[in-house]
C-alpha cells in the first residue's frame, strides 16, 4: 500500500530530519542532544521514508555499506580517546584544539566531538542494519 | 601506564571495527583476527607483569577522580584471568580457521568473536559496578549471535532458552543495581565495600547481596540455576561452545569472587556459609551425575563445566571463615581451580571436534576404537580428561587439595567429603568417555555426515596441543602456580588495599 | 508518587513473570520486556523522586540549586534501555527464525536441544 500523503511527506521530511539530527550532534556538545539522539533521529528519517516507499528504495537513499558506517564509527569513537594517549593524559580524556573562525573568533574542537560523531554514525548504522536485514528477510518469498 | 589497561578492550573494540570494514573480505577478516588475538596475549601478559612489579594498577578513564569516573582496575587476580582469556581466545581463534564454515565467517563470526573478548577482558578489568553490567551485556550479546549464528533447528532452540535465562539474569542484575544504588549511593565497587561496611541496615545488604547472587549465579550456571547450559552449550560448532566452555561462566564466577570479596562481606556465616556453600555442594554432585549419564560428548563435558563451578564456588565460601590464613588458602585454591579449568575446558571442546570429525558423531555410544586410529588424540584426551578429574599431576590436584583443607580446616568436613566424592563421580564419568571413544572395539562408522570433506586438521591440533602444553606447564609448574594464587587472594583479601589504591584519599 | 510507582514497578512484575509462565515463545519476550522495565523503573525509584532542577550549573553560579535530580540514574536508565532494545530486537528475530524451523511458537516444541 502505497499513500501519496505519507510518501510526499516523507520526501520532504528526510532531509530536514538529517540537519535536525545534525544540529541535535551539535548542540549535544553543551545542551541536550548528543550523537545518540542525533542518530536516532537521522534513522528516523530513513525508517520514515522506507515506509512510505520501500526497504529498498531507502536502502538505495542511503548508499554508503551500513557495515562500513558502523565500523567506522567504532574506530573514530575509539580513535578519539586515543588521541588523549598521544597527549600523555588517561585514555578518553577530553583533548581540545583552538582554530581561527571567521571574523578573529576561535572554535573550539576537542576529541569529545569526534566521539560523538563516531556514535551517531555508529547509531545509524546499526539502527538501519537491524531494519533493513528484517524488512529483507520479509520480501523474500 | 592507564593505556595499558585500556588496551585489552581497546583491541578487540578495534578489531571488530575494522573487520566489518572488511566485511566481505574474509581472508582479511581471519587474519584480523589472529592478530588481535595474539596482541590481547601480549597487552596482557605485559599488564600481569607491570601488576607482579606494582601492586593494583589503577586507570581513571576521561581524568575524572574515583568514585565519579569509571575506573578500570587490575590486581593479580585479573591479570591471571586476563591472560589466560588471552590463551583460551588465541587457541579457539586459530583452531576456527579452518573450522567454522564460510557462511557463518561471512555473518560475522570474527568480529563477534573480537565482541566477546572485548566484553570478558572489559569485565575482568572494571572497578564499577555497572560498568560491570555493561560489559556482562557487551559479551552476551555477542555469544547470544555466535550461539544462533547457523540457524540449526537445534543451535536456536539452545540459543533461545540461553537467551532467555540470561535475559532474566540481567533484569536481576539491574534490579540490585538499581537498589545498590539507592541505599549506598555509588556505583564504584571500592567505595561500595566502605559503605556496606558502614552500613546501618545489615539485613537490607543481605538481601541485596542476594540479587547478585541470582544473577551471577545464573551466569556461572550454579545449582539450581544452571539448567541453561547444558541444553545450550552443545547446539553450536565446536569452537564456539569451546570459546563459551572457556570463558563464560568463569565470568560470572569471577564476579561472584570480586563481588563476594569486596562489597558483601557483612554477614559472611549467612551469605558464604549458608547459601554459597550448600550451592556450590549440591553443584558439584549434580554437574558430576549428570556428566556420568550423559550420552553426547559435548553435553557430558557441558556438565563438568557445572561441577567445576561448583568448585570454584566452594573454595569462595570457604573463605567467608574467621581464619586469615584459611581464608587465603581456600581463596588461593579457588583461584588456581579456575584458571586451569578455563584452559582444560577449552581443550577437550575443542578435542571433542576433532573426535567428532575423526568418528562422524558426538555420542559416544557410537564412537569407538580411536585410541587405534588416532592415538595422539586419545592421549591429548586423556590428559584433559585426567585434568577435569583432578588426578596428581595436572594442575587441579593442588587447588582443590588447597580447597579442601582449608574447608576441613574449618570443620566443614561433610562439604569437603561430598565434593571429594563429586571428583571421584567426575573420575568415573571421564573414564567411561574415554573408555568408550578411544579404548573399546571400533565401531562401525556412523552416517557420513555433511562437514565430512576432507580439510588440514592441522589448524585444529597446533592449538589443542598448545593448549595441552599450557595445561602440562601449569601442572608441572604448579608450585610457583599456586604461589602467584596466594598472592593474589592475600590481595582480594585486604579490601583495604584496593580501597586505598583505587580511592586514595578521597573517602 | 514514589508508591504509585512502587505500585506500578510491583505490577509490571507480577505481569512480567506471568507472562513468562505462559506457554508460547512471544509471550515469553512480552514477559521478559516487562521484567526490563521494571527493574529500569526501579532503578529510577531509588534515586528519590522529587520535583528539583536539572543538575546544571547556572551561568554566573558556582552550584547548583538546592534540590536537584540526580543524574546518574538517568544516565543508567538510559544505558539500560538502549541495551535492552539491542537485546529485545536480537530476541525477536530469533524467535522468528525458531518459528521459522520449528514451525510453531509453543514451548512445550522445543525439546531438540535437550534430548
Amino acid at each position: 500500500m502505497r499513500s501519496i500523503i505519507l510518501s510526499t511527506v516523507a520526501r520532504a521530511m528526510l532531509p530536514i530530519l538529517i540537519m535536525f539530527s545534525l544540529f541535535l550532534l551539535w548542540r549535544g556538545h553543551n545542551e541536550p542532544g548528543g550523537g545518540f539522539t542525533g542518530g536516532l533521529v537521522a534513522a528516523a528519517g530513513v525508517i520514515l521514508f522506507s515506509l512510505a516507499y520501500s526497504p529498498r528504495a531507502a536502502r538505495r537513499v542511503v548508499r554508503v555499506d551500513l557495515k562500513t558506517l558502523t565500523g567506522f564509527g567504532l574506530l573514530m569513537a575509539a580513535g578519539s580517546g586515543t588521541v588523549a594517549v598521544f597527549a600523555g593524559k588517561p585514555f578518553l580524556t577530553g583533548v581540545w584544539w583552538k582554530l581561527a573562525g571567521p571574523q578573529g573568533s576561535t572554535i573550539e574542537l576537542g576529541t569529545p566531538f569526534f566521539f560523538d560523531l563516531g556514535v551517531y554514525l555508529v547509531v545509524i548504522g546499526v539502527t538501519l542494519s537491524i531494519l533493513f536485514s528484517k524488512a529483507e528477510e520479509e520480501e523474500r518469498p | 601506564m592507564s593505556v595499558l589497561l585500556a588496551l585489552p578492550v581497546l583491541l578487540p573494540l578495534v578489531c571488530a571495527a575494522t573487520a566489518m570494514l572488511f566485511w566481505r573480505r574474509l581472508r582479511v577478516q581471519r587474519t584480523i583476527a589472529v592478530l588481535t588475538a595474539l596482541g590481547h596475549l601480549a597487552s596482557t601478559l605485559a599488564l600481569f607483569v607491570e601488576v607482579r612489579r606494582f601492586g593494583i594498577l589503577v586507570a581513571r578513564f576521561g581524568d575524572w577522580p574515583a568514585p565519579y569516573g569509571i575506573v578500570f582496575v587490575a590486581d593479580t587476580f585479573s591479570g591471571l584471568m586476563l591472560v589466560t582469556t588471552s590463551i583460551v581466545t588465541l587457541a579457539v581463534t586459530v583452531y576456527s580457521l579452518s573450522s567454522i564454515d564460510a557462511d557463518r565467517e561471512s555473518f560475522g563470526f570474527f568480529p563477534l568473536v573480537c565482541a566477546l573478548l572485548m566484553g570478558v577482558s572489559g569485565a575482568f578489568l572494571t572497578g564499577d559496578i555497572f560498568n560491570l553490567y555493561v560489559w556482562f551485556e557487551v559479551l552476551l550479546i555477542a555469544s547470544f549471535v555466535l550461539m544462533a549464528l547457523g540457524g540449526e533447528r537445534k543451535q536456536l532452540e539452545g540459543a533461545l532458552k540461553y537467551v532467555t535465562l540470561n535475559l532474566v539474569s540481567s533484569s536481576i542484575f539491574l534490579a540490585g543495581l538499581g537498589l545498590l544504588y539507592g541505599s549506598m549511593g555509588t556505583l564504584n565497587l571500592a567505595q561500595l565495600s566502605v559503605r556496606v561496611a558502614e552500613a546501618t541496615d545489615p539485613g537490607f545488604v543481605t538481601m541485596l547481596a542476594m540479587f547478585f547472587l541470582l544473577a551471577f549465579g545464573i551466569k556461572a550456571a550454579l545449582f539450581p540455576l544452571y539448567g541453561w547450559l547444558p541444553s545450550s552449550y552443545h547446539t553450536p560448532p565446536t569452537a564456539v561452545s569451546a570459546l563459551f566452555a572457556g570463558l563464560l561462566t568463569k565470568v560470572g564466577v569471577y564476579a561472584l569472587i570480586r563481588t563476594f570479596t569486596l562489597v558483601f562481606t557483612n554477614d559472611p556465616t549467612f551469605t558464604h556459609r549458608a547459601v554459597l556453600l550448600g550451592m556450590a555442594t549440591v553443584t558439584i554432585l549434580a554437574g558430576s551425575l549428570g556428566a556420568i549419564v550423559q550420552r553426547d560428548l559435548r553435553r557430558a563435558l557441558s556438565f563438568t563445566i557445572v561441577a567445576s563451578v561448583g568448585f570454584a564456588v566452594l573454595g569462595l565460601a570457604v573463605s567467608g571463615g574467621a581464619s586469615q590464613e584459611l581464608a587465603t588458602l581456600a581463596l588461593a585454591g579457588t583461584i588456581a581451580y579456575v584458571i586451569q579449568a578455563m584452559v582444560v575446558k577449552t581443550q577437550v571442546f575443542l578435542l571433542s571436534g576433532i573426535v567428532r570429525r575423526l568418528s562422524g558423531s558426538f555420542d559416544v555410544a557410537r564412537i569407538g576404537g580411536l585410541y587405534a586410529s588416532a592415538p595422539g588424540v586419545a592421549i591429548l584426551f586423556l590428559l584433559g580428561a585426567l585434568a577435569l578429574a583432578g588426578v596428581p599431576p595436572l594442575p587441579s590436584f593442588i587447588p582443590k587439595v588447597a580447597v579442601l583443607r582449608a574447608a576441613f580446616g574449618e570443620g566443614l568436613g561433610v562439604y569437603a567429603g561430598v565434593a571429594l566424592l563429586g571428583s571421584l563421580l567426575m573420575l568415573g564419568a571421564v573414564a567411561r568417555l574415554w573408555s568408550h571413544a578411544f579404548w573399546r572395539a571400533p565401531m562401525e562408522r556412523p552416517h557420513e555426515s555433511d562437514d565430512d570433506a576432507p580439510v588440514n586438521l592441522v589448524f585444529r591440533f597446533i592449538p589443542v596441543t598448545g593448549l595441552t602444553v599450557v595445561l602440562v606447564l601449569l601442572g608441572v609448574g604448579a608450585g610457583p602456580v599456586f604461589q602467584v594464587a596466594t598472592e593474589a587472594a592475600r590481595q582480594l583479601l585486604d579490601t583495604d588495599g584496593y580501597v586505598r589504591a583505587v580511592l586514595g584519599g578521597a573517602r | 508518587m514514589t508508591l504509585l510507582l512502587a505500585i506500578v514497578i510491583g505490577a509490571l512484575y507480577a505481569g512480567g513473570v506471568y507472562m513468562m509462565l505462559r506457554k508460547t515463545v512471544v509471550k515469553l519476550l512480552i514477559g521478559l520486556a516487562m521484567i526490563g522495565n521494571a527493574a529500569n523503573l526501579l532503578i529510577f525509584v531509588s534515586s528519590s523522586v522529587v520535583r528539583s532542577h536539572p543538575p546544571i550549573v547556572p551561568k554566573g553560579s558556582s552550584a547548583v540549586p538546592a534540590p536537584y535530580a540526580d543524574p546518574l540514574t538517568q544516565a543508567l536508565i538510559l544505558t539500560a534501555i538502549v541495551i535492552g532494545f539491542a537485546v529485545l530486537a536480537f530476541a525477536l528475530a530469533l524467535v522468528k527464525r525458531v518459528y521459522g524451523e520449528v514451525g510453531s511458537l509453543a514451548l512445550e516444541e522445543m525439546t531438540v536441544s535437550d534430548e
